[in-house]
């Protein structure tokens, strides 16, 4: 048996990257095709935060040199106000314009790099070799796509903008607020420093409830799992009470923990925004006095005008909150890195190599001489095309003739799963394989179309050392049908036709009659147009099984392996398909393995497999006669597990 | 949908509930007294050179700015004991409600869409209560005690709020809207391209069987190219949002300084005043912009309430409210009596049509029919996991809608087809079937199932830890402890749906002896697919298409029944 994925342990915390410049390296590497628009968006935000920086200096001149003098005063000339009123209406209106191209250029920029994101993700994963999916869970894998794109895209469409913006934003206001007084300027830092102080004391309290509460999330959400799952147990024994009771300890726990995360979760913002409150306010006073002390005029260390007080107030408003705002956006920063991390870790997995040089082509066989010619177009017979070392090209029909000679292989280098196992199925034959889970019934045929590759020994595929030939071309010439049948949204029509993308309506619908799956499609509401839900669950598990021969028929390879293809479906209703599967199987070169000993009492050579080792083979007669372990199987003497 | 989901809070939530925006109220008050207590500052303060006069208010507003402080602490606390309170008692009342949910109430749901239910929407609930606690309280207030202060420093000025308001509230609101339906858009779109990858995951063999990787390549460019489009709209929509307010807030500072500075010259106001009224200014259009944070956040998490409310209010359709309480079996029959049943309670394909049948107390059944041919739904009529559509099931002498389900459950066992082993000992298991069991009735019923050996055969024996869903058992063993755990219960009438599949013919014979000697006085029923595991049952029925083909031991069945025949031919062929 394949190595098994690890358990999803329950409820994972928010992991923190590791190497969060490489990472971020990577992600600004994948914007890089969007340099020019990154540019003008810099160049806007920077317009943007300044435009907003020299609205508010504007107070200072107006207040001073075109409210205070002319107070009381009549007649006065008010063309010069209207002047520096609609200066600043277009700084403003400047602003809010660039506030909004460079929104409207990261759109570009963030929607365009997840696309690119995914779709390499999504192609990578593809190029994968079998044992990547063999050791990871689906859920893992499905969570690259889902959890951590969504925490990149929550970073590129937010927060790149944001941090730069609200630096900017601080840089410019610190800047203002020293020309306009040094020493308040003193005081924001001393309140500053007050702020990281309790931002960290909250931030360490904070991280270390979220844990408590991840925990006790995952704890619960896996006991809910568990009791949803089980409720058809839960009601047949009457379990309901100390379910529920059980379930009261789990979620207590959780409310408990969730309370003390949340509370501290909350608690920044406000204590953050009446921090800045007070500092406001102690700058309203100390500038008070100031402007008191110094007359109202500026100048020196210790001057202030009233403009200047007015400004300086606005300004201590905009210095708080950028630097709230960068530090909520650092968390969404880490997180978005540390998905960006997992997701550069799946790009990172090598990809199944192929070495292979022989193709498959399609080709003209003169069937007296023997002599193999290549053709582009289609005629229904192919051949190996084998280049040499010596550049010569030699040509061999395609017929299905595997050979396993003394193969052994071992999925994680230790523990052996198949020894030794020498044989033969000549073009035509049927061989079957018969033993319990993990005999090694399924590893055979994952080391046929190379979703593995063997340690020791060889197979030969007409002859041809399998390793020379190119995997998807080996791959065309052999199809599949798995105990586990997977169809996928889609048409009854699509889902066949995946074994040929250009086969033709008739040709689907002849392999679905030689499947024997003609029947039951047309009574379908839609017949062949009916749509498949995910994995085709609307389907029964035999009908879906139909399909999936229908689909390696359609293929028309010179070699079929069925493993555990007629499993989900019933004695009698194999019997009545076995018909179409004897068409199916008639002139291929055809592997069986099967739990039911009816289904491949009719093969040319049974092997009875015992952990990775052929213990008996023959034909079912043979094995009868010799009164082993098939007989024993066969008679109900021995169950295979 | 609203007022179902409040009436899940219990009294402390409430509480707390009520606490939270009060204490909102205080913080919002102080928060916009301070500027107006400001104004005086610049305009009394300086103007008059009062020092004095500067430290006594200045002291003033130190102490609102400390008290808002504590206002807002106290209100970013209660709302999370709030919220968090509520969420638990939601997933509380999921929980037990789904707890009590028949079979036929399960299946409607699908167990994925009920655990999703009970964890991502709670969630999602749980940050939309916060969120409303904390601000759909804060934004109104701060809307009107900023709009009263403007309105009291200067009524004519505040004529601006005529203009700017109705700006940006509509504005706003028809971006949010809009762009709303556009996310939904692309929200059905990542679930559509989520669902591709999740197909390709799970059939990575056929896709690479076939070679059908870069054909699947260019179908998921497709799928994530419509995300794309999509997130763009939305995106390009939504971002309008914020230079728009950036420009009726700038625009309104402009107008201010403007009219307000006129005001100033001919002495209609004062320079502190003006300060303030702009501060207000912010204040009011903030407000605005939360309330349409708020609307965004409560239509996105109406889907996942409406998604709670369906759970509570499904109508539970087995209950023994009716039921007798002090009625028992008084043996082990069954008698079923013109039964017709139906999954679909509406459609008219019934999965069983009329049967009719006769279990006497102790008999050994056995079941056998193709897929499909309704032999589960049978026996799950008989300790009432579905009601009869028509027709009576008769269980130990009475109907069994009679009995009160406990007390039927209890005599009958059934051993599922698809059944369930829990996180935590093998002991703890099996005494869900008695939870009074002594070790020695434990190890008694363990080795009638024959599972005895196998759990001696690991280190901790009956203590071995299973993990989630029993991983850790092969599927064989899994079926023999789940027959212990039923056994515990020491039933009239024990009921094996399939149960020994994977157990292999050897161990299932011994199993079926250990019945023969054990259970005498139970009535044991059996659905099988081998018929050697039925063949000795005092009774053989053949279902076909939700009918019963016909009733009698292996030999006569042999004779006359052509199916009976077929299928023992069928697994038979070749056994000398």
């Amino acid at each position: 048996m394949p190595p098994q994925p690890q358990m999803g342990g329950r409820g994972r915390g928010t992991a923190r990257p590791k190497n969060t410049k490489k990472t971020f390296g990577r992600i600004v590497s994948y914007m890089s095709e969007y340099r020019s628009k990154l540019v003008l968006t810099v160049l806007a935000i920077l317009i943007s935060a300044a435009a907003n920086v020299a609205g508010t200096y504007f107070l200072r001149p107006i207040i001073n040199d075109y409210i205070a003098p002319f107070i009381g005063q009549e007649n006065v000339n008010l063309a010069p106000f209207i002047g520096i009123i609609l200066a600043m209406l277009f700084i403003y209106v400047a602003g809010a314009f660039a506030t909004w191209a460079y929104n409207r250029l990261m759109v570009d920029v963030s929607c365009g790099t997840l696309y690119k994101i995914r779709t390499d993700l999504f192609e990578h994963l593809e190029k994968l070799p079998i044992k990547y999916f063999d050791t990871n869970s689906n859920g893992d894998i499905m969570s690259r796509f889902t959890n951590d794109a969504d925490a990149v895209r929550m970073m590129l469409s937010q927060s790149f903008s944001q941090v730069i913006n609200s630096t900017v934003t601080v840089i410019g206001v610190f800047i203002m607020m020293l020309i306009l007084s040094p020493l308040l300027t003193l005081l924001v830092l001393v309140f500053l420093g007050v702020m990281v102080v309790v931002t960290k004391l909250i931030g360490s309290k904070s991280s270390f409830f979220f844990k408590k509460q991840q925990a006790a999330l995952g704890s619960t959400n896996g006991f809910i799992e568990e009791f949803i799952e089980g409720q058809k147990v839960v009601k047949v024994f009457c379990h309901e009470k100390e379910a529920k009771e059980d379930f009261d300890k789990e979620n207590d726990e959780l409310a408990d923990s969730a309370a003390s995360a949340n509370t501290f979760a909350n608690i920044l913002m406000p204590i953050m925004a009446n921090i800045s409150n007070i500092q406001y306010v102690v700058i309203a006073i100390v500038g008070s006095l100031i402007t008191i002390f110094s007359g109202n005029v500026d100048g020196g260390l210790l001057a202030l005008s009233v403009g200047s007080l007015v400004a300086f107030l606005q300004y201590t408003r905009s210095f708080s909150n950028p630097i709230t705002q960068i530090s909520q956006q650092v968390n969404v920063i880490l997180n978005a890195l540390a998905g960006a991390e997992r997701i550069f870790n799946v790009l990172d997995e090598d990809v199944e190599v192929d070495d292979g040089y022989v193709q498959m082509v399609n080709a003209v066989i003169d069937d007296e001489t023997g002599h193999i010619t290549e053709i582009a177009h289609r005629t229904g017979r192919w051949a190996w095309k084998h280049r040499h070392g010596d550049g010569s090209i030699t040509y061999k029909e395609i017929k299905g003739d595997v050979e396993l000679n003394h193969v052994d292989f071992s999925y994680d280098g230790r523990k052996m799963v198949l020894k030794d196992l020498s044989l033969h199925a000549k073009p035509g034959q049927k061989i079957a394989f018969v033993g319990s889970t993990g005999a090694g019934k399924t590893t055979i045929t994952n080391l046929i179309n190379r979703f593995y590759d063997i340690a020791d020994g060889k197979i030969r595929y007409d002859g041809i050392n399998i390793n020379k030939i190119k995997k998807d071309d080996l791959r065309h010439t052999l199809s599949i049908v798995l105990q586990d049948t997977h169809l996928f949204t889609g048409t009854v029509m699509d889902n066949i036709r995946y074994g040929k993308l250009d086969a033709t309506d008739d040709e689907v619908i002849r392999a679905a009659k030689l499947a024997n799956a003609h029947w039951f499609i047309t009574h379908l509401p839609n017949g062949y147009n009916t749509m498949l839900t995910s994995d085709g669950a609307n389907l029964s598990q035999g009908q879906r099984q139909l399909i999936a021969i229908a689909r390696a028929a359609v293929a028309d390879p010179p070699v079929l392996i069925l493993d555990e293809a007629t499993s989900s479906i019933d004695t009698r209703t194999e019997a009545l398909i076995e018909k179409g599967m004897d068409g199916l199987m008639k002139g291929r070169t055809v592997f069986v393995i099967a739990h039911r000993l009816s289904t491949v009492r009719n093969s040319d050579a049974i092997m009875v497999l015992e952990q990775g080792e052929i213990i008996e083979r023959g034909s079912h007669d043979e094995l009868i006669a010799q009164k082993g372990r098939y007989y024993q199987l066969y008679t109900g003497a021995f169950e295979l597990s | 949908m609203i007022k179902q989901l409040v009436s899940c809070m219990s009294a402390k939530d409430k509480k707390y509930s009520i606490a939270s925006p009060l204490l909102i109220v205080g913080e919002v008050v102080m928060e916009t007294t301070i500027p107006m207590i400001m104004a005086n500052l610049v305009d009394v303060g300086i103007a008059n050179q009062d020092m004095g006069y500067v430290l006594r208010t200045g002291g003033l507003m130190v102490l609102m700015a400390f008290l808002s402080l504590m206002f807002g602490a106290g209100a970013a606390r209660t709302a999370a004991v709030a919220a968090t309170g509520f969420a638990a008692n939601i997933r509380k009342a999921l929980f037990y409600k789904i707890q009590d949910f028949s079979f036929f109430n399960v299946d409607k749901f699908s167990t994925g869409s009920l655990v999703t239910r009970l964890t991502t929407d709670v969630t999602n609930i749980q940050n939309a209560a916060q969120m409303i606690l904390r601000m759909c309280v804060r934004a109104p207030i701060m809307f009107i005690m900023a709009l009263i202060m403007a309105v009291s420093i200067n009524a004519e000025l505040a004529l601006i709020f005529v203009v700017a308001i109705p700006i940006l509230g509509v504005t706003v609101i028809v971006i949010s809207k809009k762009a709303i339906s556009k996310f939904r858009i692309m929200l059905d779109r990542i679930d559509g391209m989520n669902n591709r990858v999740k197909e390709n995951l799970s059939a990575i063999r056929v896709v690479k069987a076939f070679v059908r990787e870069d054909y699947e390549d260019e179908k998921f460019k497709e799928s994530a190219g419509g995300v794309m489009d999509t997130q763009k709209a939305a995106e390009k929509l939504i971002i309008t949002n914020m230079p728009i307010m950036q420009l009726v807030i700038y625009s309104c500072i402009v107008a201010i300084l403007w009219f307000g500075g006129n005001m100033i010259i001919v002495g209609d106001m004062q320079t502190g005043q003006l300060i303030s009224f702009i501060t207000y200014v912010t204040q009011i259009l903030m407000a605005l912009m939360m309330v349409s944070m708020i609307f965004i956040m409560l239509v996105n998490s109406k889907a996942s309430g409406d998604r709670i409310v369906e759970v509570m209010n499904e109508e539970i359709d087995i209950t023994d409210d009716n039921g007798d309480e002090y009625l028992r079996l008084e043996d082990g029959s069954v008698r079923f009596e013109n039964v017709a049943f139906s999954y679909h309670k509406d459609i008219s394909s019934c999965a069983l049509r009329y049967v009719n049948l006769e279990i006497k107390s102790g008999e050994t059944v056995g079941i056998i029919g193709g897929t499909g041919s309704s032999k589960s739904s049978l026996v799950q009529l008989i300790p009432r996991l579905y009601d009869v559509t028509d027709g009576s099931v008769i269980v130990g002498g009475h109907d069994v809608r009679r009995y009160k389900i406990k007390n039927l459950r209890d005599e009958v066992a059934m051993v599922l087809q698809k059944n369930v082993l829990f996180s935590g000992t093998i002991k703890d298991n099996l005494k869900w079937g008695n939870e009074n069991a002594t070790d020695q009735e434990i190890i008694e019923a363990c080795k009638a199932a024959q599972a005895h050996d196998f759990v001696m055969s690991f280190p901790d024996k009956y203590d071995t830890m299973l993990g989630q869903g029993g991983v850790n058992v092969s599927g064989g063993q899994k079926q023999r402890l789940c027959i212990a755990r039923a056994l515990l219960k020491k039933p009239r009438i024990i009921i094996l749906d399939d149960s020994t599949s994977a157990v292999d013919t050897a161990t299932d014979k011994k199993i079926r002896e250990a019945f023969a000697r054990e259970l005498k006085d139970t009535t044991t029923i059996i659905i099988a697919q081998r018929v050697t595991s039925i063949m000795d049952a005092d009774k053989i029925v053949v279902m076909d298409n939700g009918r019963i083909n016909a009733v009698g031991t292996h030999d006569e069945l042999l004779e006359t029944n052509e199916i009976y025949r077929e299928v023992y031919e069928s697994q038979q062929k070749g056994v000398e």
